[in-house]
């Protein structure tokens, strides 16, 4: 016998949703009232067959998952990779129990606690020692338990001199690290997690991600769901990507985070039809693993009719708020290798740790050559740029810009501002 | 091992709500202690709400309209012995049909057995009984008259009280997950209730043959009981009538585990 905790076996989990039919070019009252009326009808029979009843014409069946098999065994720590919509949170639902699949079967072998949410069943009027008894047995503690780690988890959440006050009084940083605090302290076989890494400053979420590691290192299976692909590839050890429900790739963790940077958001790369009569871009391509630490590696495809003795590269950045942000061209930066008479070939262009916020970007890239414009696409690609910031609590870029540089910070003597004489004399 | 599976009949679903007891008396502890926070007089809504109610009945049943007390009864005394199975019905039935939707982020979050929610709101309305039971007691003290050896089957029909309101309850509270409109049925259902049921007066004025088919509203055969425990050899029980009560108490509450636990396993989804 292996040491499998988690067997899955070709599950799936159905959606049913519901369409408007299209609009007719006339209306006709005689339309309007039998499909009223049978709308009608099939809501009552619903109702009375204690089915779920949608809103629509047309039903459409969704498959959240389908056909997901896989193992995991004592140990594993695994990161579910996909885009939104993937069905990963659908997975972790159905793992955890809080809805049942459609079909296939899930074997689970061991005490299994999930994490979908930080603070679940937090109530604001009660005080945070209560909160974290009425929390603890949310998540799956026993009471002996939560009393044994009481003292555990207060230090973990910094929160001691707010044991009594209600937790509607708290910031929210405290509220975040009680919460996460709990869920810490839990020890189960089997631990599933979702997306809660994402709160708090960064010092407590290094905290948190060591206490996850402390957590995998005891040789618990932890199945963990991130955008934050630092935090999957730092923490596990396997991964598991999905798109559109299925499972794509199983496998190493580095393996899956490269399979998803590079297929799964096809805006890392777009291909074009060039033209026969003039040079044209045939094809960009971001380095998507790259882009995890802020580097920026294009590489821009070209063909043309004629040889061309010179080819300049542009690219500008633009950010999701529409404004551009940063551009080069081999003009400015001149390429450290000539084109020399290529008919086609590629134009590659590096930018290592780009000084500017984590977020989304789009890309346009142009060809030309010293005197001419051949071909221009703009914002052809879209993708995002670091890991992201949002719990670093910076002021949002529209307000401050899209430049990502350190300060530093102190205090200084008046003595600085050369105040005039009569002022000096107040002071 | 645990399986997880489409079509799994559950079968180990007592002993699973038996393992989650501990989560069932922090969530019963939870509503409670959030129930009397951040409130003023706190526990007195408990005492205020049915010595209005008593007085306001006794006033208009009792001296205005002058119906018949049981034997030598005093008429708060018998209105509030009716009171207390009443209150205990309405409010379990108000607070656990609201119970679902009231912990939906938690349904959508964590997995427990459903059950526990409607159930811990139960207890809630079972501590604002014990409150009233107490004052009963009070005013029955206030008029010396001394409860026979009847009293002792009392928590026979609070048991009574609790099946007749949490049948009914599940369902609707299993419902309500679907169709938010339910909700909105309750209060009226209760008001509506409370003149139908024999609170504010015996049921003995009812005409002889129509008390069978009066019996068929299962908080009559409570309120009856109630008195009967209460108020000694004064109330007297009518068997057909209590039989029909317990019957459809228990046909409901069948009924509403039966919906409760067939849709159970798609709240989170719906919710």
């Amino acid at each position: 016998m292996t040491d499998i905790v988690i067997r899955a076996d070709r599950l799936g989990k159905r959606y049913l949703i519901g369409h408007k039919a299209k609009p007719e070019r006339y209306t006709a009252l005689r339309d309007v009232l039998t499909r009223s009326a049978s709308r009608f009808l099939r809501g009552a029979f619903d109702v009375a067959l204690g089915r779920q009843l949608i809103a629509g014409d047309e039903l459409e069946e969704f498959w959240a998952l389908k056909e997901v098999s896989f193992e995991l065994e004592r140990g594993d720590v695994v990161g579910i990779v996909g885009r939104n919509g993937a069905g990963k949170s659908t997975l972790l639902k159905v793992l955890s129990r809080i809805t049942d699949p459609t079909c296939g079967r899930v074997e689970i072998r061991g005490r299994l606690a999930s994490l979908l949410e930080v603070g679940t069943g937090f109530h604001p009027e009660l005080t945070g020692r209560e909160n974290i008894y009425l929390n603890g047995a949310i998540l799956g503690m026993k009471r002996i338990e939560i009393d044994r780690k009481f003292d555990e988890i207060v230090a973990f959440a910094e929160v001691e001199k707010f044991l009594d006050t209600p937790v509607k009084r708290y910031s929210s940083g405290m509220y975040v690290r009680l919460a996460f605090a709990v869920a810490a302290h839990l020890e189960p076989e089997i631990l599933v997690v979702d997306e809660v890494l994402a709160v708090g400053d960064a010092e407590f979420q290094k905290k948190c991600l060591g206490k996850m590691k402390d957590v995998a290192g005891q040789g618990r299976t932890v199945l963990f769901v991130s955008h934050n692909l630092a935090a999957v590839k730092a923490l596990c050890n396997r991964g598991l990507l999905l798109a559109n429900g299925r499972v794509v790739l199983d496998g190493s963790v580095d393996a899956v985070v490269k399979q998803y940077l590079n297929t799964s958001d096809a805006a890392h790369s777009i291909s074009f039809v060039a033209t026969a009569t003039r040079p044209a871009i045939t094809a960009i391509a971001v380095n998507g693993e790259a882009l995890v630490n802020r580097d920026l590696i294009v590489d821009i495809q070209f063909a043309s009719p004629r040889p061309l003795s010179t080819a300049v590269g542009g690219i500008v950045l633009r950010a999701d708020t529409g404004e551009p942000v940063w551009g080069s061209n081999s003009r400015f930066h001149p390429s450290r290798s000539r084109v020399n008479g290529m008919s086609h070939g590629v134009l590659r262009c590096e930018v290592r740790r780009l000084p500017i916020r984590p977020g989304r970007y789009s890309l346009s890239a142009w060809l030309g050559d010293w005197h001419e414009d051949y071909d221009a696409r703009i914002d052809v690609l879209n993708f995002a740029i670091g890991e992201d910031d949002a719990h670093r609590l910076l002021p949002p870029a529209s307000a401050v810009g899209h430049l990502d540089w350190p300060a530093e910070w102190g205090t200084a003597t008046s003595e600085a501002f050369h105040l005039p004489e009569p002022c000096r004399a107040i002071l | 091992m645990h399986v997880l599976e489409a079509t799994l009949s559950e079968r180990n679903y007592w002993s699973d709500l038996w393992n989650y007891r501990e989560l069932f008396a922090i969530l019963a502890w939870r509503d409670i202690a959030v129930r009397y926070k951040q409130t003023i007089i706190g526990v007195a809504w408990a005492v205020i709400r049915p010595l209005l109610t008593v007085v306001i009945f006794t006033v208009i049943f009792g001296k205005l309209v002058k119906l018949p007390s049981n034997g030598g009864v005093p008429y708060p005394i018998l209105v509030f012995a009716g009171m207390l199975p009443w209150f205990l019905f309405s409010s379990v039935l108000s607070e656990a049909s609201s119970s679902l939707i009231n912990n939906a982020n938690l349904i959508g979050k964590v997995y427990f057995p459903r059950l526990i929610v409607p159930a811990s709101a139960g207890v809630v309305a079972l501590v604002d009984f014990v409150i009233n039971l107490a004052i009963f007691f009070g005013l029955m003290a206030w008029y010396g008259y001394a409860p026979s050896w009847h009293v002792v089957f009392l928590p026979v029909f609070i048991g009574f009280a609790v099946i007749a309101s949490l049948g009914p309850a599940l369902y609707i509270t299993a419902l309500n997950v679907k169709y938010r409109d339910v909700r909105y049925a309750i209060p009226f259902v209760i008001q509506f209730g409370l003149y139908v049921s024999p609170v504010g007066f015996s049921s003995d004025i009812i005409p002889s043959d129509m008390r069978f088919w009066y019996s068929l509203n299962p908080v009559v055969g409570v309120i009856d009981g109630f008195r009967w425990c209460l108020l000694g050899g004064e109330s007297q029980i009518y068997p057909p009538g209590l039989f029909a009560s317990i019957g459809v108490a228990g046909f409901m509450m069948w009924f509403g585990l039966r919906y409760f636990r067939r849709t159970e396993r798609a709240f989170a989804d719906l919710i």
